[in-house]
């Protein structure tokens, strides 16, 4: 059946109003998506990595989840959501429960590609049955806008703050989608919530019921870490595509697919002027910092198109 | 009918588990705990248990494991020593505030620095304030008679608490000793299934587990908490009650060796009582009115009980196999000495830190302790109060 937005926004939420994550916050255009994808009659556990997430959605004694959800710490929920999987396996053997359930792990960049990284490459190589979606937001926004492994270069963040000697991040993103790839597992992809939000549903449909272990990686930009307009978010990911930083893509059991290619590439700075965590890259005498970002976005969407061939 | 068998420590475990066939178990290698997993994923080739075996990448994941899997609704078990229980720290946190009943079978051990691979009680003892029950094991056959208490102790809906089930690493845990094991239905019946009244798979009703807990609701929860290991004391009580009416083996608080009348009396926790139960019997022989007291349960502190137990002595050696660097004693010490502070009567106590890293503690090591208390007894003084025992150079100094 093709992707109808309308109707899809029909189905009951399964992440509701009410709970407390700022305007405009890609996380929770994130979580609404990825559970749409979920058939409306199976179960879910929701697994969250400790976060924004966390802390605004599950404030005892409210829980915006409809689903089964726990949070237990901010570097373990993969290893969380593995044993909640292994209990449902053990439990269905041993036929105490008759639900379909399915297993859904919630975590930003920090809980997924810093301290939760290690939690998560076990419970990937074991093969559970659960899916970990990162909500890429480039930087530790719970406590406020600190850099992580995800934070792109030359972004301002309160721990690399552009300063006279210093120009914000020195290191590049780290390629978090590719470390998920070399693990082998059936379904890996990379995504965000472009127009009517049909690749993310896609891949978060192949993602939740491809048996075994899969990632989806959704950069889901954040308005108070990258100084943006709240209501430009649109705007900012369809410039994160269409510039190549942020490329939509999957690996189905080992094969690349590009599921967008914008129709005409555009330059960097597009993107980058749309955000205030990049402004200084703007000024007089700092062109080297456009260009050196737009040589390393190449080189990565070169390098992900061979794959792709 | 009871099995008599010969069986390691991490046998015994091991063997209790398969009895029990928890629904999941998460673990990771680490000595000297290693033999309990590997003997239970033989049970899982051979296709004798039905449990989910989760060979995951870290301490700190296993126990991760083990929440979620609890949270769902499963039997979850684990087992660890030393850096992995120190690894799984924040996480022993978690299980207790979530109310879950895990069953962690702590083989101790020595915590790092230097790395040693010796028992001590460093590692159960740092875990102490974690929420957990923690119940430890003379030799074989009380670490498998624990065991097989654990479960009906923490899954009682009044306590909901995770439980750590400790033997000494190497001693207890590589020795083999006769024991008496009970039939696998015996135990079935015994342990009986895990029925909890909320879960993340139930199918009626949904449950969020690990929420937000600003300061209107934080102190309520840990208050549940403290009540629930108020309510633990009596759950013992009554499983080692029903475990002895079983097996004819009953279990309380602490066991007290001929303390009746005892003038000088050694408190001590796990297999060093096996070498105080000879010391004291050599001394009783001698005309000296040597006593000893086991602590079993050291979470709840069975603070009143020992109270009364040590009110007849003139003077208390308490032992600790753990330094806490406090320059006052270590915690079973500070513990003792708390809870005799409320009591009428106050025997003279020296806190000893002994055994560390495996270091021996020899009958003679023992008599070294008594003939101490019966110096302060005559000197009525126990100073300094707070000693190391068999260590090269002298005690400290500046105290």
């Amino acid at each position: 059946m093709a992707y109808n937005l309308k109707q899809e926004l029909n189905k009951p939420e399964r992440f509701l109003g009410g709970h407390r994550l700022c305007a405009g916050c890609g996380c929770g255009i994130t979580v609404r998506a990825v559970l749409r994808a979920l058939k409306e009659e199976d179960r879910a556990v929701i697994a969250n990595a400790t976060g924004c997430l966390e802390v605004s959605s599950f404030m005892y004694p409210y829980t915006a989840w409809q689903d089964s959800y726990i949070h237990t710490a901010f570097e373990n929920a993969a290893a969380t959501c593995s044993g909640v999987e292994a209990a449902y396996n053990a439990l269905k053997r041993r036929g105490k429960i008759d639900d379909t359930y399915k297993f859904i792990t919630f975590g930003g960049d920090g809980g997924t590609y810093d301290i939760g990284l290690q939690s998560l490459s076990g419970a990937m190589e074991r093969g559970h049955d659960m899916v970990y979606v990162c909500y890429d937001n480039e930087a530790y926004m719970n406590t406020g806008i600190q850099r992580s492994s995800s934070t792109p270069r030359f972004s301002d963040s309160t721990t690399t703050p552009v300063g006279a000697v210093q120009q914000g991040k020195s290191q590049n993103k780290k390629n978090l989608t590719e470390i998920m790839v070399a693990h082998g597992i059936p379904y890996v992809a990379q995504t965000t919530f472009l127009g009517n939000l049909r690749d993310l549903h896609e891949k978060s449909r192949k993602a939740i019921y491809t048996p075994g272990a899969a990632f989806l990686n959704v950069l889901s930009p954040c308005p108070r870490g990258w100084r943006y307009p709240a209501e430009d978010i649109a705007a900012v990911v369809k410039a994160a595509v269409d510039c190549c930083v942020w490329p939509m893509f999957e690996v189905d059991h080992g094969v690349y697919h590009l599921t967008y290619e914008p129709r005409r590439k555009l330059p960097v700075e597009k993107y980058l002027r749309l955000q205030g965590r990049f402004a200084h890259c703007f000024k007089s005498g700092n062109e080297w910092m456009i260009e050196q970002t737009q040589q390393w976005v190449d080189a990565q969407w070169e390098a992900l198109l061979e794959k792709c061939e | 009918m009871s099995i008599r068998e010969r069986l390691s420590g991490n046998e015994a475990v091991a063997y209790a588990m398969r009895q029990i066939d928890p629904d999941v178990m998460g673990a990771f290698p680490i000595t000297p705990s290693t033999e309990i997993p590997q003997i239970y994923s033989r049970y899982i080739a051979d296709g004798l248990v039905g449990t989910e075996f989760i060979a995951v990448e870290s301490e700190h994941s296993a126990l991760s494991t083990c929440i979620g899997a609890e949270a769902a609704g499963a039997r979850a078990v684990t087992a660890t020593s030393s850096a992995g229980l120190a690894f799984m720290w924040e996480l022993l946190h978690v299980a207790s505030s979530s109310r879950l009943p895990i069953t962690l079978a702590c083989v101790c051990r020595a915590l790092t620095g230097p790395i040693n691979i010796n028992n001590d009680h460093s590692d159960s003892m740092n875990a102490r304030d974690a929420g957990w029950i923690q119940i430890y094991a003379e030799n074989n056959q009380e670490a498998y008679d624990n065991y097989l208490q654990a479960m009906p102790i923490a899954e009682r809906s009044e306590v909901r608490l995770p439980i750590m089930v400790c033997q000494d690493g190497f001693i207890t845990s590589h020795s083999v000793e006769n024991i008496e094991l009970l039939e696998d239905e015996t135990v079935k019946a015994f342990v009986g299934s895990y029925e909890p009244e909320n879960y993340l798979l139930k199918h009626d009703n949904p449950l969020a587990v690990g929420p937000y807990g600003v300061s209107s609701y934080y102190m309520e929860a840990k208050m549940a908490q403290a009540q629930a290991m108020v309510c633990a004391k009596q759950a013992i009580l009554e499983t080692g009650q029903r475990f002895g009416d079983l097996s004819g083996r009953y279990y309380g608080l602490f066991e007290a060796y001929r303390m009746e009348d005892a003038e000088t009396a050694i408190v001590l926790i796990g297999s060093s009582a096996g070498t105080a139960r000879v010391c004291v019997d050599r001394l009783r022989a001698q005309g000296r009115k040597a006593g000893m007291v086991k602590v079993r349960v050291y979470r709840p502190f069975p603070g009143e009980e020992l109270a009364d137990a040590l009110k007849g002595v003139k003077a208390v050696a308490v032992m600790d196999k753990c330094e806490s660097f406090s320059t006052h004693g270590g915690p079973l010490g500070a513990e003792v000495r708390s809870a005799l502070y409320d009591a009428s009567v106050h025997p003279l106590l020296i806190n000893y830190v002994y055994g560390l890293g495996g270091r021996d503690f020899a009958v003679t090591d023992c008599e070294t302790v008594f003939n101490a208390l019966d110096e302060a007894v005559a000197a009525d003084s126990a100073k300094p109060v707070y000693r190391h025992l068999g260590q090269r150079g002298g005690d400290l100094s500046g105290l």
